[in-house]
């Protein structure tokens, strides 16, 4: 039999087999709730959920309907995640270009970097109660790393000639910051903000299990209170599609600096 | 006035026994408009001569001076051409050639004036808008010697220029740039491997050892290209069919021959 390494698909067979995969988990999944092998209340056939999913979009639950939800956590989220691109990004820079600051930086940043996003939501709950700056600095917490180590490592592996024809030219240490080493790390950095998006996304969520008064997460938990399971499902399949639209979007813009030759 | 020294130099690489000599009694004086060649075998350390010029190595013991002062760091007084262009891919040709004007405070329109003057030098003209990935690499060292230019240096360090280029686009490149070295003379160090480039183009010729590279020998060709009146002669394989010129390649090549020989033993 061939193995992952050795065979290429086409796009069709790559297609079909996905499709194959999909149908046949909601295959088993239905089978398993219309079966009543599981109880119907905690494993609702596919077709309730998006059923549900649908009804949520008009009638509100926990204070709001699903999307005034959505648009609650995705500006927390976005407010978090613009936090740590516009700290990791120049940081991460500056310390790819002065080793004083790398080396006064990097201890404290590699000590803290090791507590998860979660882990700061006792701290972020004590601090900010349910305010907007708790989900913020929970966000914070998983979006600011791969921001200021992935210009930093961009900063680092810069081309040395293009810094010493930069020198030689009389650039000074805040132009080659600005015009060698951002330009000559963008790819780096941009898939930093995807990793961090990506990790923002995902720890907000668990910060408004806990934290918030609006927001899917928040809702989720009301949900479950009720022993909604349909309506938590919904919630999940919605934070889903928005972590995938906002990977969706970064890896666009990804390709869009490829394109352009920044790489 | 540019004057380069060169006083005991010595240079290492690595330490705590890991290291190695690159470079042993280096002494050598380049005058003001000279044009100095430097060719040895590879590893003998003639780019780290270069580079101790331009300020981004500095000498383990003895002194480079630039007229008299000793080098600290690379400065737009001493211009550097690489082998492998060091263009800016994100910026367009002009970018690429204006920056160092811009970083020296030069006026947009002065700057624009000048960028205009380089670009015709090089014969670069009509692709000023274009970006350094859509050029062939004759038409990116082009670039970068105009980037080089522009700013008028003191001096100009140039680290095989052409050695990353096909046959015959080196040998335009050669005739240009004695073209160009004549209108507008500068204070050269040009380093190279090959041998008639070097006899071609420089005023004198320095060959230097295997590592740990020392001067060996200098040849003044400057005097035989005026008693042989090698610039009457427009096309560089006129000149190397002279008797004169032969000789002096020949004589090079053997000299760096018995030093690539003993390497290999």
């Amino acid at each position: 039999m061939a193995t992952a390494q050795t065979t290429a698909l086409t796009r069709f067979q790559t297609l079909f087999l996905g499709t194959i995969g999909i149908l046949l988990f909601l295959g088993i999944w239905s089978g398993l709730s219309l079966s009543g092998l599981v109880p119907k209340q905690f494993l609702p056939t596919p077709f309730e959920i998006l059923s549900k999913f649908v009804q949520l979009l008009s009638t509100p639950f926990a204070g709001g309907t699903l999307q005034e939800h959505l648009l609650s956590s995705v500006l927390r989220f976005a407010y978090g995640f613009f936090l740590g691109a516009a700290i990791g990004i120049p940081l991460g820079l500056m310390m790819g270009w002065y080793r004083l600051l790398d080396e006064i930086v990097s201890p404290i940043f590699d000590a803290l970097r090791f507590i998860a996003p979660i882990a700061w939501v006792p701290f972020a709950a004590l601090w900010f109660g349910t305010g907007i700056g708790g989900p913020i600095l929970i966000i914070f917490a998983g979006a600011f790393p791969p921001c200021l180590i992935n210009a930093y490592r961009g900063a680092r592996f810069v081309n040395r000639s293009l810094i010493e024809a930069a020198q030689m030219l009389g650039t000074s240490n805040t132009r080659i910051i600005t015009e060698v080493l951002l330009p000559a790390s963008t790819a780096s950095i941009v898939a930093g903000l995807r990793v961090s998006a990506g990790l923002g996304w995902q720890s907000l969520i668990g910060a408004e299990l806990i934290v918030a008064s609006t927001g899917v997460g928040f809702m989720m938990v009301q949900a479950q209170l009720n022993i909604s399971t349909s309506i938590v499902m919904s919630a999940m399949l919605a934070i889903g599609l928005v972590g995938l639209c906002i990977d969706i979007i970064l890896r666009w813009v990804e390709a869009a600096v490829r394109r352009r030759g920044l790489a | 006035m540019a004057v380069i020294t060169f006083e005991g130099v010595r240079k290492s690489f690595g330490h705590n026994g890991g290291g190695f000599l690159a470079l042993e009694k280096i002494d050598l004086t380049i005058a003001d408009k000279e044009f100095v060649a430097i060719v040895g075998p590879s590893g003998c350390g003639k780019t780290t001569c270069m580079r101790m010029v331009a300020g981004f190595e500095f000498p383990t013991a003895g002194t480079v001076n630039v007229d008299g002062h000793r080098v600290t760091g690379p400065g737009p007084n001493r211009a550097v051409v690489f082998q492998q262009f060091a263009l800016f891919p994100w910026k367009t040709v002009s970018e690429n050639i204006a920056l160092g004007l811009r970083n020296k405070g030069v006026e947009k329109l002065e700057r624009e004036k000048r960028v205009h003057q380089a670009v015709e030098l090089m014969g670069l003209e009509g692709y000023e808008g274009a970006f350094p990935h859509q050029l062939s690499g004759g038409m990116q060292q082009r670039v970068a010697i105009a980037r080089a230019y522009v700013l008028e240096p003191d001096v100009l360090l140039m680290d095989e220029p052409f050695g990353a280029l096909d046959a015959q686009t080196r040998t335009t490149m050669q005739e240009e740039l004695v073209r160009i070295a004549r209108r507008n003379p500068r204070t050269v160090l040009f380093i190279t491997h090959a041998v008639e480039e070097a006899v071609y183009l420089a005023d004198r010729v320095v060959i230097m050892t295997r590592r740990p590279g020392r001067i060996k020998e200098v040849i003044d060709i400057r005097s035989v290209r005026t008693a042989e009146k090698w610039d009457k002669y427009e096309r560089i394989e006129d000149v190397m069919d002279l008797e004169s010129f032969v000789h002096w390649r020949t004589h090079i090549w053997r000299s760096l021959r018995e030093e690539k020989s003993g390497q290999d033993r």
